[in-house]
């Protein structure tokens, strides 16, 4: 008899050999990119990248979760929408207007207490939910393409962001031309994370981000919501066919990617670490990061973990470049290049699988042969 | 030279299955030579072989009595050799002229030159009686019409071996017959043709000799004026087959299903005419009617309104007496309707899942296979196995298989298990037998009876007349929209059936 299961293990273990190599020739490249810009300093450079977020220590390591965290939550937004179908490409927007919901009550309903980060994250998924239902809604009923309607959002988020916080003066602090600070109590609590990574900024975010994580991966994986909106991901019409309301699908699908973003944004700007929200015209480059996160972890949510903290370890590393006359860009282009390859990566891994399983075969063969030898016998 | 091509002891294996096991297949020049096995059997993998897409791990190839290695399409090209597709591979806003010409233009200075084309494709066509005008667009030509442009893209190409993967699925029975013609005049003017198919009738008619596959096996290759229907199908399928469809007398009961001047208004803009029309019938427990017609006649939005996969503009759909017209599809899907929808990759199956999950379809939710809103993967690989030992769908991995890397045939298995086993009051069967093959045709229908004869109501709309008269107990015929005709099909005959299908006959027996 075959495998079917150890088949099935087998092209799961090959997603993260496609990811490694993905990595590796990733790296190669930014060496030659160092290479090319200041040859003298390229190796310690590359030593740097690779190294420098330990430098630090534990504090280091800190460091690296805590940049972490945003950018697997907008990393898991991503790759959620991608598994049922939807290209959530609204992160940046849903990760500000989140933000923003923080903030708001962060600094206005001090008197909340004990609970107040509590609510205030809460407000920061229900605004970040609010920014996904739009494109979800417009996608479901009238079929608009969900990416055109997440990118308007992205700017209608940034700019009613910026207006808001500029406009009402409790939110504002004029002389920094950004919000002001939060209330203490509204901080995300350490969760003991200071005393783990002592001196460094991390918080609890990182434990509810993976706690997020695990979440949504029991829901893609083991429920029959999950089933659902993957069917529809998958085949909107047999969806439709089996009765699975596909437009209450899409649209909650796209509210869940966007809760996601949001609580990202939520647990940024409440990390306590000094964060604002600036009154300039850019979108946090968090959202956008995300795309690379989900893309490099294939959207499947544990490893969308693992590329965030990957991706978070080379920027920190990447920041050290500056010592060596390199501009921290370098980073953003190694992983560029990182997520260019993992779409070859998924090419050698159907060819690596194939591999596996003829040769899994074969010693099954083998084995079948010799066990009808030995009846035989 | 005895033989133009020869595929001597051919085997390609895949991951999980041997799809060609030591497979010889030699054709003779000007002779028309049948390629039968079932569904799955691998005579498209030998077909890809002889094309250079897959690599065979033993065997030779001959052409002329040459050996030699095929690369790819162009290279069987070069050989003479071309292929008329099942699904025919033609760009829809191009002329007829321009889709044969397309790889193979004549250009001087940078600029196409069309006419001497065109003088070739005229002459190709008066010479083997293929009329199509060489300026339609694809798109306003008829299946047919198609497959002919299909044929002289071969002649164009001046190839001498011709295959035909199952030319006739998409005809109706006037254009099979010409069809026929056709194979009959090229091999008479020297084409050697391999004519792929399981349809044992057509064999019968046009070939010299069939070569049976089974299982990825040779079977054997017979002359087929020494072998009857019976003897190719039990070569087929390696059993005794019954080809025609035994039953007993109907004896229906209450109506479960009941349409009321159902009207499905055109999405087109402009057009007034109604794609379905004020159409009322009924069906009964105990009894298979069908739904004869030619295709395009309003069958698939009739089905689409009963089954709330599209809109309707008027009436009513009434299960056990209860009006569901305005009923959830999930509603119409828990109280009785069961559904084998006519294409099984847009709504049958979601291909990316696997074999169980696409089994449980309609019923995850159920308590059977639902726990507080997580599934029972246990229960629903349990189930899967017992449908696909009860059905003996096939597949690589069993259960695990993602529907997509299943045959057709077995994709189609896989919904009739699925259908039935779920207990319907009323099961619409929309072609549930295009592309398969005798024995699981047989079998189909086999089960379909069984339904019948445990009391449910059946509908089944067929474009097959033989299905059709075969199956039914009551014909309902459909044209342009309306129900013309209900027959009883111990009255009629096939050619009549055929008249009323085609619109020349109403009920009166009238001619227009």
């Amino acid at each position: 008899m075959s495998n079917p299961k150890k088949k099935k293990n087998l092209s799961g273990t090959m997603g993260l050999a496609s990811s490694v190599f993905a990595i590796f020739i990733g790296l190669i490249f930014g060496f030659i990119i160092l290479l090319l810009s200041n040859p003298a300093q390229a190796v310690p450079g590359f030593f740097t990248i690779l190294t420098g977020a330990l430098t630090h220590g534990i504090k280091g390591i800190g460091q690296v979760f805590y940049y972490a965290t945003p950018i697997i939550l907008t990393g898991l937004s991503v790759g959620f929408a991608f598994k049922t179908g939807l290209f959530n490409i609204g992160a940046p927007g849903q990760f500000i207007v989140g933000a923003f919901g923080a903030v708001y009550v962060g600094i206005m309903w001090t008197s909340l207490g004990g609970v107040h980060w509590i609510v205030a994250l809460l407000a920061a998924i229900i605004m970040g939910a609010l920014w996904g239902f739009v494109p979800g809604i417009l996608k479901a009923v009238f079929n608009v393409n969900e990416v055109i309607s997440s990118i308007m959002m992205n700017y209608i988020g940034l700019y009613l962001v910026n207006y808001t916080t500029k406009t009402y003066t409790p939110l504002f602090n004029n002389l920094r031309n950004e919000s002001n600070n939060v209330a203490v109590t509204a901080q995300i609590p350490k969760m003991g994370m200071d005393k783990i990574f002592a001196g460094s900024s991390l918080n609890g975010g990182i434990i509810i981000a993976i706690i997020v994580v695990i979440l949504i991966h029991i829901i893609l994986n083991k429920t029959t919501f999950g089933y659902e909106l993957k069917a529809v991901g998958y085949n909107k019409d047999a969806s439709k066919y089996a009765g699975i309301n596909e437009k209450k699908s899409i649209i909650l699908s796209m509210m869940i990617a966007g809760a996601i973003s949001g609580l990202a944004g939520g647990l940024l700007y409440l990390a306590g670490s000094g964060k604002h929200i600036e009154i300039v015209d850019v979108l946090g480059s968090e959202g956008y990061t995300g795309i690379s996160v989900a893309l490099l972890g294939l959207s499947n949510p544990l490893s969308v973990l693992l590329a965030g903290i990957f991706i978070a370890y080379l920027t920190t590393g990447g920041f050290y470049l500056q010592l060596f006359e390199f501009s921290t860009e370098i980073i953003d282009i190694i992983v560029a290049v990182i997520i260019y390859f993992s779409a070859f990566a998924l090419m050698v891994k159907m060819l690596i699988v194939k591999y596996q399983v003829f040769k899994l075969e074969k010693q099954e063969k083998k084995e079948e042969k010799e066990a009808a030898r030995k009846e035989g016998v | 030279m005895e033989y133009i091509v020869e595929m001597l002891n051919i085997t390609k294996e895949f991951p999980g299955i041997i799809a060609n096991d030591d497979i010889t297949l030699q054709i003779k020049p000007g002779e028309i030579h049948a390629f039968l096995g079932e569904n799955g059997a691998g005579k498209s993998t030998l077909m890809s072989v002889l094309f250079g897409l897959y690599k065979p791990e033993k065997g030779i190839i001959k052409i002329r009595g040459e050996e030699i290695k095929i690369m790819g399409p162009l290279d069987a090209n070069r050989y003479g050799i071309g292929m008329v597709h099942q699904h025919f591979k033609l760009v829809h806003n191009f002329t007829v002229l321009q889709n044969i010409v397309l790889g193979m233009e004549t250009v001087e200075h940078g600029m196409l030159k069309m006419d001497e084309a065109r003088k070739k494709v005229v002459m190709l066509s008066e010479k083997y009686n293929l009329l199509v005008d060489p300026d339609a667009l694809i798109e306003d030509i008829t299946v047919g019409m198609q497959q002919r442009v299909e044929i002289l893209k071969m002649l164009y190409r001046d190839n001498e071996i011709l295959i035909f993967d199952e030319p006739t699925a998409v005809l109706t029975p006037q254009e099979i017959d010409e069809l026929m013609h056709i194979m009959k005049g090229l091999a008479a003017e020297g084409k050697s043709i391999l004519f792929i198919t399981h349809k044992l009738n057509e064999i019968k008619q046009v070939a010299d000799r069939c070569t049976v596959l089974r299982r990825g096996k040779y079977i054997g290759t017979v002359n087929v004026e020494d072998v009857d229907l019976k003897q190719m199908s039990e070569m087929m399928v390696g059993r005794e087959v019954n080809l025609t469809v035994e039953k007993d007398e109907a004896h229906p009961t209450d109506v479960v299903l009941e349409v009321e001047h159902l009207t499905v208004k055109s999405e087109h803009e402009g057009h007034t005419k109604n794609v379905v029309n004020d159409a009322s019938f009924q069906v009964r427990r105990g009894e298979i009617v069908c739904i004869a017609g030619i295709d395009g006649n309003g069958q698939t939005e009739l089905v689409h309104a009963i089954t709330g996969l599209g809109n309707m503009s008027n009436g009513k759909v009434l299960i056990n007496g209860e009006d569901v017209t305005k009923k959830s599809i999930r509603y119409k899907n828990t109280h009785g309707l069961s559904h084998i929808p006519e294409d099984r990759h847009k709504h049958g199956l979601v291909l990316d899942y696997d074999l169980a999950y696409n089994l449980v379809l309609q019923q995850y939710f159920d308590p059977q296979f639902e726990h507080m809103g997580f599934m029972k993967n246990d229960k629903i690989y349990e189930y899967a196995e017992s449908l696909i030992q009860k059905y003996d769908i096939r597949s690589g991995q069993g259960p695990l298989t993602r529907a997509r890397a299943m045959s057709g045939g077995n994709q189609q298995k896989a919904i009739v298990a699925r259908e039935l086993s779920r207990d319907p009051q009323i099961l619409l069967a929309v072609q549930p037998t295009r592309g398969l093959d005798v024995g699981a045709i047989e079998y189909i229908h086999k089960e379909l009876i069984k339904q019948r004869d445990e009391g449910k109501a059946i509908l089944v709309i067929s474009l097959e007349l033989d299905e059709v008269m075969n199956l039914s107990d009551r014909i309902l015929v459909m044209h342009e929209g309306c129900i013309v005709a209900d027959l009883d099909p111990k009255k009629i005959t096939v050619q009549e059936l055929g008249l009323y299908m085609a619109g020349s006959k109403k009920e009166g027996g009238k001619h227009e």
